[in-house]
């Protein structure tokens, strides 16, 4: 062991054992970022204090809520809601949370694409960032049980009998999933053990590891610039803040994110005490009833669009019913923003409006994700199955031609 | 200037979303009905323009209903415990001492005409069902008649004072027959085997209702539940504006009980995030002035 001596200090003391100084230096004070950003890159730390919130909030709820059929719907919306102190704070901090943390995920995802931030030497980032879709996706359906009210029940039922569509296994694999042949006692327990254990511990391994992604292709810019980072880093270093093309994470970035925060913050407070039935569905304050199946039944907000990918099929192609086709289409759907850096042929790292062609595709996109996102709750009835059917056609053909788009961009802009 | 066009582009983006999948959503999801009727305008058997004499009301009460209803407040007890009176007629016939206060007049007085109709139940008490509704039919007496029973009822109900235990009062006598309301630890006082045998399901607990339907779709509701569900065997009740305000109050006391501490508590912490953003904004401005 190396030899100790005395230190004068408290931070020294620290610095003998931990190493903080230095570890400092290497995660904030030193850490650089791109000074040319907008505010769109204080998502993820949006997403990081989000994340946090609904931790502590879980923790909290976690007291009085009750894993049982007879007793969750009560121990929610009596004892939570109604009997313990503050108790109703923390399960509009957890819904309105819950429901939020997407719109963010969906901006953050959206500036990625847009920013071209997936690609040369980002494609960790984007894929550790899917694999925290996939997960709070899950994360999010599995709370949405918890309540066990009417929309808990249904939307339960419904998305667990999707896999019942997968050949040969589907059945048994649906009965395997909800530990019984219907959605019961059983299934709340085991989706339970999931939400406030298994999948806020894999939450946590993909932040982790998201972050460490971050670290060596560094976080994008606006223009999609490439530069030096050691060279801008020592600028800054010897004084030369104004020139430098960087700036530390601690204090600079984190400045301009609280602000951003802060004024997030105050519309989510906003939510959370005044408008909250978009995260809260009234329907929801039913409890669960088997044998009364809801006028309408549809996911949370932000499955919607997916889900009306896999409804949009609803008449047999070629000898494949239409539910073998929305289950395929589906699947794709869920899938395909994995590859999204390998479907995107063009080397050109810009804003997508400063692309030819790239532009077109990103606004067809998200125009087609609203559409899909409205249809998604409407009853598919009528003219309703037909956008829903063609929008779910774009969405696939958006991306199947992709490669074939950024490919003639490629070629246009010769290689930039 | 251009943060300004990206946040101006985002509102725009999840405003199109939001508009679509919350109100869009819901008013196809549940389109508007006609609005509620106070004054049962469509209940014109009885002309209660006609002024009723409270002496022979009382005559008329004493006489036809006191042997099924109780009137407390007129000092007319009850005439048997609640179960046996549910397995008699199906359902606890009511206390008549709060009808003269939160049954409409006009409602009222066409109800002895006709129940059935009042209540908008044809549909239930057809001659095909074999079904009858316990209480008859007085269409036999003069409209000058029904008009004295109504003056005596509403002369013998009692003054009540405005709050929450008048409005859990109006609750009970209007709702408290058939439905729980569980947080209040309030039971139907028919009990639930003949209630369910009654109306062919068990009603519902109304503990969450004020949440799950809200208060716009009760209002709507308890106006005339036939509007906004064709076919249910709930009765229109036939309650005034302000006994039916004292229902939807009384849930939302039971229902969402915490309202008031959430709406203050909401502004103060939303002033409080406020002070926190414009500091941010401030300490941001001073540490990217050295950058920039
Ligand atoms: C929900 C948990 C997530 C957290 C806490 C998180 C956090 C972060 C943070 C702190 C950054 C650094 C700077 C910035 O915010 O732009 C970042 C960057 C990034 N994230 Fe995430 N993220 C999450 C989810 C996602 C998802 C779902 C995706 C997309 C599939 C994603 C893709 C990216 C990309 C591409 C970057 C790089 C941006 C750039 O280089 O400009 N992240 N993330």
């Amino acid at each position: 062991m190396a030899e100790f001596k005395k230190a004068d200090s408290m931070l020294e003391w620290f610095d003998q054992r931990l190493g903080v100084v230095n570890f400092v230096k290497v995660m904030m004070t030193e850490y650089w970022i791109p000074k040319n950003i907008n505010f769109l890159w204080a998502m993820g730390v949006l997403l990081t204090v989000l994340f946090t919130f609904l931790i502590v909030s879980g923790i909290f709820l976690l007291m009085y809520y009750k894993p049982d059929v007879n007793m969750a719907f009560d121990s929610v919306n009596y004892t939570i809601m109604q009997e313990v102190a503050y108790g109703w704070l923390f399960r509009h901090i957890h819904a309105v949370g819950a429901s939020v943390v997407f719109l963010v995920i969906y901006v953050h995802m959206f500036t990625g694409i847009y920013y071209g931030s997936y690609k040369k030497g980002r494609e960790m980032i984007w894929v550790s960032g899917m694999l925290l879709f996939v997960l709070f996706s899950a994360e999010g359906f599995s709370g949405y049980m918890l309540p066990w009210g009417q929309m808990s029940y249904w939307a339960a039922y419904v998305i667990t009998e999707i896999f019942g569509g997968i050949p040969f296994i589907g059945d048994e694999l649906v009965v395997w999933i909800r530990g019984n042949f219907y959605v019961s006692d059983s299934t709340l327990t085991r989706f339970f053990m999931l939400h406030v254990l298994l999948i806020p511990l894999a939450i946590l391994g993909a932040i982790v590891f998201h972050f460490y992604a971050l670290r060596f292709p560094h976080v994008n810019n606006e223009e999609g610039e490439f530069f030096d980072f050691d060279e801008e880093a020592e600028k800054y270093l010897a004084g030369n803040k104004k020139e430098s093309k960087v700036v530390p994470f601690w204090p600079v970035f984190l400045s301009k994110d609280f602000f951003v925060l802060g004024f997030f913050m105050l519309f989510f407070f906003y939510l959370v005490f005044f408008h909250y039935n978009f995260a809260m569905d009234p329907v929801n304050f039913d409890k669960a009833d088997g044998l009364k199946t809801p006028a309408h039944i549809y996911p949370e907000w932000y499955f919607l669009w997916s889900y009306e990918v896999l409804r949009g099929f609803f008449f047999e192609i070629a000898g494949v019913s239409g539910k073998d086709l929305g289950l395929i289409a589906f699947g794709i759907a869920n899938a395909i923003f994995f590859v999204m850096p390998w479907l995107d042929r063009s080397p050109m790292v810009k804003p997508a409006n400063q692309r030819p062609y790239f532009k077109y595709w990103f606004w067809f996109l998200m125009a087609d994700l609203i559409v899909l996102t409205v249809y998604g709750k409407l009853p598919p009835t009528g003219a309703n199955a037909w956008v829903g059917f063609a929008s779910s056609m774009t969405f696939l053909v958006l991306f199947a031609a992709l490669p074939f788009i950024t490919k003639a961009e490629a070629k246009k802009v010769g290689g930039k | 200037m251009k943060e300004f066009k990206i946040l101006a582009v985002i509102v725009t983006l999840v405003g199109i979303t939001y508009y679509g999948i919350e109100p869009y959503a819901h008013h196809v999801m549940h389109p508007e009905v006609a609005p509620a009727d106070f004054s049962f305008k469509t209940l014109k058997n009885v002309d209660t323009t006609l002024a009723g004499n409270v002496e022979n009301g009382k005559v008329l009460v004493e006489a036809n209903c006191i042997a099924c209803h109780a009137i407390d407040a007129a000092g007319y007890p009850q005439m048997m415990p609640n179960a046996d009176a549910a397995a008699s007629y199906g359902v606890v016939p009511p206390d008549l001492s709060s009808a003269g206060r939160i049954y409409d007049k006009n409602y009222l007085a066409n109800f002895i005409y006709d129940p059935v109709t009042a209540m908008h139940l044809e549909g239930k008490y057809t001659p095909e069902s074999g079904k009858a509704f316990p209480m008859p039919a007085y269409n036999w007496m003069s409209p000058q008649e029904i008009m004295d029973i109504v003056t005596y009822l509403q002369s013998v109900t009692p003054k009540v004072t405005e709050g929450k235990e008048a409005n859990k009062a109006t609750f009970e006598a209007a709702c408290g027959r058939c439905h729980d309301m569980k947080y209040a630890g309030i039971q139907a006082t028919t009990p639930k085997d003949n209630l369910k045998a009654y109306m062919g399901a068990t009603p519902p607990d109304l503990s969450q209702y004020i949440k799950s339907r809200g208060e716009h779709y009760l209002h709507s509701f308890i106006n005339d539940p036939q509007v906004l569900l064709h076919g249910t065997s709930m009765p229109r009740v036939g309650l005034t504006e302000k006994a039916q305000e004292e229902v939807i109050a009384y849930m939302e006391t039971i229902g969402d009980s915490k309202k008031a501490e959430r709406e203050t508590l909401g502004l103060w912490v939303m002033l409080y995030t406020l002070i926190f953003a414009i500091l941010a904004w401030l300490w941001k401005r001073k540490i990217w002035s050295e950058v920039h």
